[in-house]
């Protein structure tokens, strides 16, 4: 005896719901998971209409999906947003150039506009460039940092009013558990905010239109709808810490499958106590980008790598914004420190 | 008096100040696997009771006055501990013989520290009253004056050990009901995993450690937890769904209980710290098998946190510090004395959390559920997505109370039975009704008996069924 659908009772159930253990035929499950996300979009009041909207494209599952849903929704139920795809072109032989083809080819299956901006033109280096530099160590720091204002940078040629980022429950479920361990109080009680307000010149405000979900639902709704993703990880491997985060949430939701959205439901209740010291938030004195220091992270990064001192932006050498920025030569010793990269 | 002159208990200074006493070498050694059960400590100078988790760290403390100082400095310390011992046994399926013999070892134990203690079967929490789940108004009066009495009669021997040896004489080994036992295992089977089996042993064992506490005139509880412990607590308690309630799981001083306060006085010093001390003041142990005794790592999310933990500390050894310090900044919402206990959770007694923004994670698991179900009305149109109120909340029909019968009959709820199951679920946190979920559903949900008034202050206040049969007893 078959399994029958759910929802319809009428269908074969072809897929058991990772988020809800449902059994539920294919149709069923493209309107379930497209109606989450449209809920998701007008519970947050997510976009207003007329809003000209850049969807943050890597060729990947996610954006792949994030792209194809938020086309199909605007257009069912009239969100009146101008959609567009930004890209960015981190310069990684072999991976870029392949996921970019992707990217391209989605440009034209949902007939949006996209622009690519690249590490290259905007700062000078290639991922590929840095790593031969910097090694395969920390070369995620620098993706990581340089990835998010290139959107930036390049959500505001576009002239766009908001990004929306591909991240699901199990990102940001996975970025709680990590600023736990990290102990980092600040990005904790940010980190599950599904979207953030312009935080000042040269910020779009961002949101995840995703965040509620799952990795794997993603994943299977890619896989029937047959979108054109690509499925290759980034090459230059993400941080340990993370990995680590990202380990123990795989098995806490095969423990309990509800893990995911209990550990995204305790960051979304966390207080912080009064009187605990949060940075505070200002602009870069080089490019104007936020910044907590006198220099963003991204010009203290690109600083070190123009001047052959990899590891200035990876410690905390904030003693050294000053001379950097009255561009006062280092001394000897402080050459050395930054010099040396251990692999 | 070292309570009266720190005047602030319940704030880091006084853990500073009582440990000061109890010095701790900061040293590393090997590594314990701690124990569960429980305990009581008591401070007759300002009626304090202090219950603690039966492990290593509690060892260290009733240990330390009469064996590695002399009577002076336990007469510094100006407080009788009294202990509990919940003996959990029942709950994990151990055979009498093997509970006696446990129990017997321990009291001798007890004996030797010349604290007054009790030795107390969790199946006694069988039979407490629904009210321990409430903060009773006014505590009755009576255990409070026994207790004074005993105080001053203690502080009249001068510190002597006549009265506690009274009181230690009459609450040795209580005898267990063989259908008790059964009770209490039957309601451990229905949970289905070991995740909520453990849950709802610790919520077991709050609930009569409180019980106990207040019907014996104490008004603080302390509770042996090192730092290891509680960082993976803390990380546990993400994973459970419990972010609002992290500061009452880890913080120093846990008001969930209102007139009893829970303390956590060990918790600045590691399990290896303790371990040591235990070692070197040579404090006596008895090992007590748990619910996730020799189980896999993936047994449950509590386990796995623990392995998880303890292999990342081996790696990164700053990481128990770091998730310690991380509880450190989140707030400790403290209930006031008119808080009202219709906002707490039925089992683990926090502040419900489930009222939520209408972009939430329990929204959008309901909406989920909605969807997956056979006539989901699949909602369409952008401003016809207001959420359902009763849905956010796990309550039925209506945003006040439960539905009537004739809603029920109405076809608000599509069961009486799915009526009682959100009833039920309308007086639990968010990861208590994960909990429950977890449980047979005839169990659960067989909330029939319980006598349910439409208003859920009347139902706790009103109801003179147990907890237990709550939950289908
Ligand atoms: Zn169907
Ligand atoms: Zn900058
Ligand atoms: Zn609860
Ligand atoms: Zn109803």
């Amino acid at each position: 005896m078959p399994v029958l659908c759910s929802s319809c009772s009428e269908k074969r159930a072809v897929l058991k719901r990772p988020k809800t253990g449902h059994s539920l035929c294919k149709e069923c499950f493209f309107g379930a998971f497209e109606e989450e996300v449209h809920q998701t979009i007008v519970a947050a009041k997510l976009f207003k209409p007329g809003e000209t909207v850049g969807v943050a494209a890597s060729g990947g599952k996610d954006s792949t999906v994030l792209a194809h849903v938020m086309k199909l929704l605007n257009e069912r139920h009239g969100y009146g947003l101008r959609l567009m795809l930004i890209s960015v072109d981190e310069g990684i032989t072999g991976y870029r150039d392949d996921s970019l083809e992707t990217v391209k080819r989605n440009q034209q299956q949902y007939e949006l506009p996209l622009k690519i901006v690249s590490y290259e033109e905007l700062y000078g280096w290639t991922m590929d460039a840095i790593v031969r530099q910097v090694g395969l160590k920390n070369n995620c720091t620098f993706c990581g940092v340089f990835r998010r204002q290139a959107l930036d940078r390049g959500a505001i040629m576009l002239k766009v009013d908001k990004i929306c980022t591909g991240h699901n429950a199990d990102d940001v479920a996975e970025t709680v558990l990590m600023n736990v361990l990290r102990g980092d109080i600040a990005r904790l009680r940010r980190c599950t905010a599904i979207s953030t307000a312009s935080e000042g010149d040269g910020v779009v405000p961002r949101c995840k239109p995703l965040k509620y979900a799952y990795e794997k639902e993603i994943v299977l709704y890619a896989y029937f709808k047959k979108l054109d993703y690509f499925s290759t990880e980034c090459i230059y491997s993400p941080n340990a810490y993370r990995g680590h985060a990202r380990t123990f949430l795989k098995d806490l939701e095969s423990i309990r499958p509800s893990s995911i959205m209990d550990v995204i439901h305790s960051g979304e209740n966390l207080s912080v106590r009064e009187g605990v010291k949060m940075p505070v938030q200002g602009t870069c004195s080089r490019c104007g980008y936020i910044s907590s220091q006198a220099l963003c992270k991204s010009c203290v990064l690109l600083e070190g790598l123009n001047r052959g001192l990899p590891k200035l932006g990876i410690g905390k050498h904030h003693r050294l914004h000053e001379k950097i920025l009255s561009q006062q030569p280092l001394t000897e010793s402080e050459q050395r420190k930054l010099k040396s990269v251990d692999f | 008096m070292l309570m009266r002159e720190s005047g602030c208990l319940g704030q880091e200074c006084w853990s500073r100040e009582v440990l000061a006493g109890w010095y701790v070498p900061r040293t590393e050694l090997g590594y314990p696997r701690c124990r569960t059960s429980s305990y009581t400590l008591y401070l007759p100078s300002s009626l304090i009771t202090i219950c603690m988790l039966f492990n290593l760290v509690l060892q260290s403390i009733l240990f330390l006055p009469p064996q590695g100082v002399s009577q002076k400095a336990h007469k510094k310390l100006r407080f009788v501990p009294g202990i509990v011992y919940i003996d959990e046994g029942g709950a994990v399926g151990q055979c009498k013989e093997i509970r006696q013999k446990t129990t017997s070892e321990l009291c001798e134990m007890f004996r030797s520290t010349g604290f007054p203690f009790y030795i107390l079967p969790l199946e006694q929490v069988l039979d407490l009253p629904g009210s321990v789940v409430v903060a009773p108004s006014s505590l009755s009066d009576q255990p409070t004056s026994a207790y004074k009495a005993a105080v001053d009669l203690f502080l009249q021997s001068g510190g002597g050990t006549d009265v506690i040896t009274q009181e230690q004489e009459g609450v040795s080994l209580p005898d267990v009901q063989d259908s008790q036992t059964q009770l209490l295992q039957q309601l451990m089977d229905s949970a289905k995993t070991l995740t909520a089996k453990q849950d709802l042993l610790s919520t077991l064992r709050q609930h009569l450690l409180v019980h106990t506490a207040r019907t014996k005139g104490y008004s603080k509880l302390m509770l042996g937890d090192s730092c290891t412990r509680l960082a993976v607590k803390l990380l546990t308690s993400i994973s459970l769904g419990r972010g609002a309630q992290l500061a009452e799981d880890t913080g120093f001083s846990d008001c969930r209980y209102g007139d009893v306060v829970a303390v956590r006085p060990m918790r600045e010093y590691s399990a290896k710290e303790i371990a040591y001390y235990n070692r070197m003041f040579k404090v006596p142990s008895v090992v007590i098998p748990s619910l996730d005794t020799k189980t896999p790592d993936k047994a449950s999310i509590q386990r796995l946190t623990e392995s998880f933990v303890t292999k990342l500390q081996a790696d990164f050894p700053s990481t128990v510090s770091t998730i310690y310090r991380t509880g450190e900044k989140l707030q400790t919402a403290c209930r006031s004395s008119s808080a009202e206990d219709t906002d707490r959770c039925l089992l683990c007694m926090c502040s419900l959390d489930t009222v939520v923004e209408e972009a939430s994670a329990l929204q959008a698991t309901l909406i989920s559920e909605q969807l997956s179900q056979t006539k989901a009305p699949l909602i369409t149109g952008q401003n016809s997505v207001e959420p359902e109120p009763s849905a956010a909340v796990g309550r039925c029909c209506s945003a006040e109370g439960p539905c009537e019968g004739t809603q029920v009959a109405a076809g608000c709820c599509s069961s009486p039975k799915e009526h009682e199951a959100a009833e039920l679920r309308s007086l639990l946190c968010y990861s208590c009704q994960r909990t429950v979920r977890d449980m047979v559903s005839g169990r659960a949900a067989a909330v029939t008996r319980m006598k349910l008034r439409s208003q859920r202050e009347k139902i706790i206040k009103n109801s003179s069924t147990t907890l237990i049969s709550k939950l289908g007893f």
